[in-house]
């Protein structure tokens, strides 16, 4: 992949981001903050890329396990916690049915 | 192109596909707990992909198997462990904490490819990629610091571990932040003229100068500051796709960096405050004092729980406006107990939600949730503003600055311009207070003074409590 078009993709990455967020209401800042911040644990699959490529380089494998931990806490918690904040919206007006 | 090859593509656009649609349907009431786990579907899926592509391609190693795996299971075991166990009035420090793994792990990444190259991709070298290879990896060093170390002191902060320092007040602090961006600044260069050793200052510096920058802010500044360093994520994930190049990380780095820098502005437009006074501006309390508003209060009533039952009890229609200081005392139960009660008498009761109230913006609308609060009765503040008139009784609850009339009569205080609650069209107003002390800005609040505005002082879950206890004298919510 050239840099070039890593560049476009960054471009319109951005763009969609800023469409996809636009509008939305103030009470759901909170959750689509965490929402958010678990997807940018993508770093995931940066540190499984390093693991995978170490060839036996003992050094680099921990250094990528460890970057894969902070990852992984990052998305699994965000994302539990980020439902778990959800779930109180969603009882709340299945109740009212 | 080769099987794996195109697997892999069409799973990554699929991933990102789902990705974009999770992020879109987190901004609706209704998709929002599907879109968080299609979000979290779309993460696994992306995992399987790159895992598969590997194995169809040059293979996994034993070896690597098994540094997955450890990595793998303590990281989601202590990630599940904390989402699961933390209160709800600690959100802002739990994202905090999480935002800074994601980015020690953007930072990590780029560090074990600094020092130790990986094979492949360097056997053509030329000097324009290098150099790309290079750049990526200064910038995700760099943002992935900032992140770490800005989200930990911010976590602190939030915690109380940490106050703000005094010098940190002062012009000095500017000095050193400028220091530190100078230095990581030359230490950038070093590294891109092959001195690999300057990645340290670089990790070092930018390291201080999260801290630096994070350390200063103060109070309800903070969570502008944590959604600031969430967009910071991002864009260091994004790096991380151009050292490891992955078109996935770097649009879905792209999508969150920019989510987060919307996410500021909004937090940023509640408070009536430019991002730039959030960064470089210091304690907004430590400016104002010595502007305006720190005028004496002349005209306070102040009332007993009592009288405030028998005004409630005789209401047609009430509003409550929840803020900050009802998250700090844990009182949205209590609160709940109180509104149950009054709405069992046909009093009708809505809770006006200020975009900032809470510790961050929705926060209050969690929280109130969690309470049983049914989401149909939080209004937003622009909804609710015209209701305020036909309103009997408004309950202000460890609410100030946002309900300070002076944000819209008086054009030298420095709430000018900030959107406010107009509580005081109603025709009583309790506010229920510690003391007389000053909201987050220090500035006086012109709604104290005002005669049909009524102090009810104590601590809001004992004044809630004594009120539940009050309104069950009277007879009201039993049947």
């Amino acid at each position: 992949m050239s840099f070039i078009s890593l560049l476009w993709v960054l471009l319109l990455g951005s763009l969609l981001g800023l469409e996809l967020i636009g509008k939305v209401p103030p009470t759901l800042h909170t959750p689509l903050m965490s929402g958010a911040n678990a997807i940018s644990g993508i770093t995931m699959l940066a540190a499984l890329t390093l693991i995978v490529k170490a060839e036996g380089n003992v050094p680099l494998l921990i250094i990528g396990s460890v970057s894969l931990g902070f990852a992984l806490f990052n998305v699994v918690g965000g994302f539990f916690v980020t439902d778990r904040m959800l779930a109180m919206f969603s009882r709340k007006t299945s109740n009212k049915k | 192109m080769n099987l794996p090859v195109i697997i892999k593509f069409v799973i990554d656009l699929l991933a990102v596909l789902l990705l974009a649609l999770g992020i879109k349907g987190l901004s609706k009431v209704k998709s929002a707990r599907d879109a968080n786990r299609l979000a979290a579907f779309a993460m696994s899926l992306s995992v399987v992909g790159l895992l598969s592509y590997y194995l169809g391609t040059s293979g996994i190693a034993i070896q690597s198997w098994i540094w997955i795996i450890i990595g793998s299971i303590i990281g989601s075991f202590f990630g599940a462990i904390l989402a699961k166990k933390v209160p709800m009035t600690s959100m802002p420090e739990t994202v905090a904490l999480f935002n800074g793994c994601g980015g020690m792990s953007s930072l990590l990444v780029a560090l074990g490819v600094a020092i130790f190259p990986i094979s492949g991709g360097q056997e053509n070298f030329d000097f324009f990629k290098s150099l790309i290879n290079e750049v990526s990896i200064s910038v995700s060093i760099f943002v992935g610091a900032i992140t770490f170390t800005g989200s930990i002191v911010a976590m602190a902060k939030l915690q109380g571990w940490l106050s703000t320092p005094g010098w940190t007040q002062s012009k000095v602090r500017h000095f050193v932040n400028i220091v530190f961006a100078v230095a990581s600044l030359i230490a950038f260069f070093d590294l891109i003229n092959g001195n690999t050793s300057s990645i340290w200052l670089l990790v070092i510096v930018s390291s201080l100068l999260g801290i630096g920058v994070t350390l200063p802010i103060g109070g309800a500044d903070m969570p502008v500051v944590i959604s600031l360093l969430n967009s910071y994520s991002g864009i260091a994930a994004a790096a991380a796709g151009f050292v490891v190049d992955s078109q996935l990380l770097i649009v879905a780095g792209a999508m969150v960096g920019a989510a987060g820098l919307i996410l500021t502005q909004v937090m940023c437009k509640g408070m009536n405050r430019s991002l730039v006074s959030v960064l470089f501006g210091g304690s907004l309390s430590a400016q104002s004092t010595a502007s305006s508003g720190s005028g004496e209060y002349t005209n306070i009533t102040s009332c007993s729980v009592e009288e405030c039952a028998l005004t409630l009890e005789a209401a047609n229609k009430v509003i409550i406006v929840p803020g900050y200081g009802l998250a700090v005392a844990q009182a949205q139960h209590t609160l709940r107990e109180v509104t149950k009660k009054l709405e069992q008498n046909g009093i009708e009761v809505v809770y006006a939600i200020h975009p900032v109230a809470g510790r961050m913006p929705g926060h209050m609308n969690v929280l109130l949730a969690e309470a049983d609060v049914p989401y149909e009765q939080l209004k937003e503040m622009d909804v609710v503003n015209p209701d305020f008139p036909a309103t009997d009784v408004v309950l202000v609850l460890g609410a100030n600055d946002v309900v300070n009339p002076q944000a819209k009569n008086d054009s030298s205080s420095p709430l000018y311009g900030m959107p406010v609650l107009d509580v005081q069209e109603a025709r009583t107003v309790f506010v229920i207070k510690r003391g007389m002390s000053a909201g987050y800005s220090g500035i006086k609040n012109d709604l104290f003074d005002l005669p049909n505005t009524s102090m009810v002082f104590g601590d809001a879950k004992k004044v809630l409590n004594d009120l539940i206890g009050e309104l069950k004298d009277l007879g009201v919510g039993e049947k």
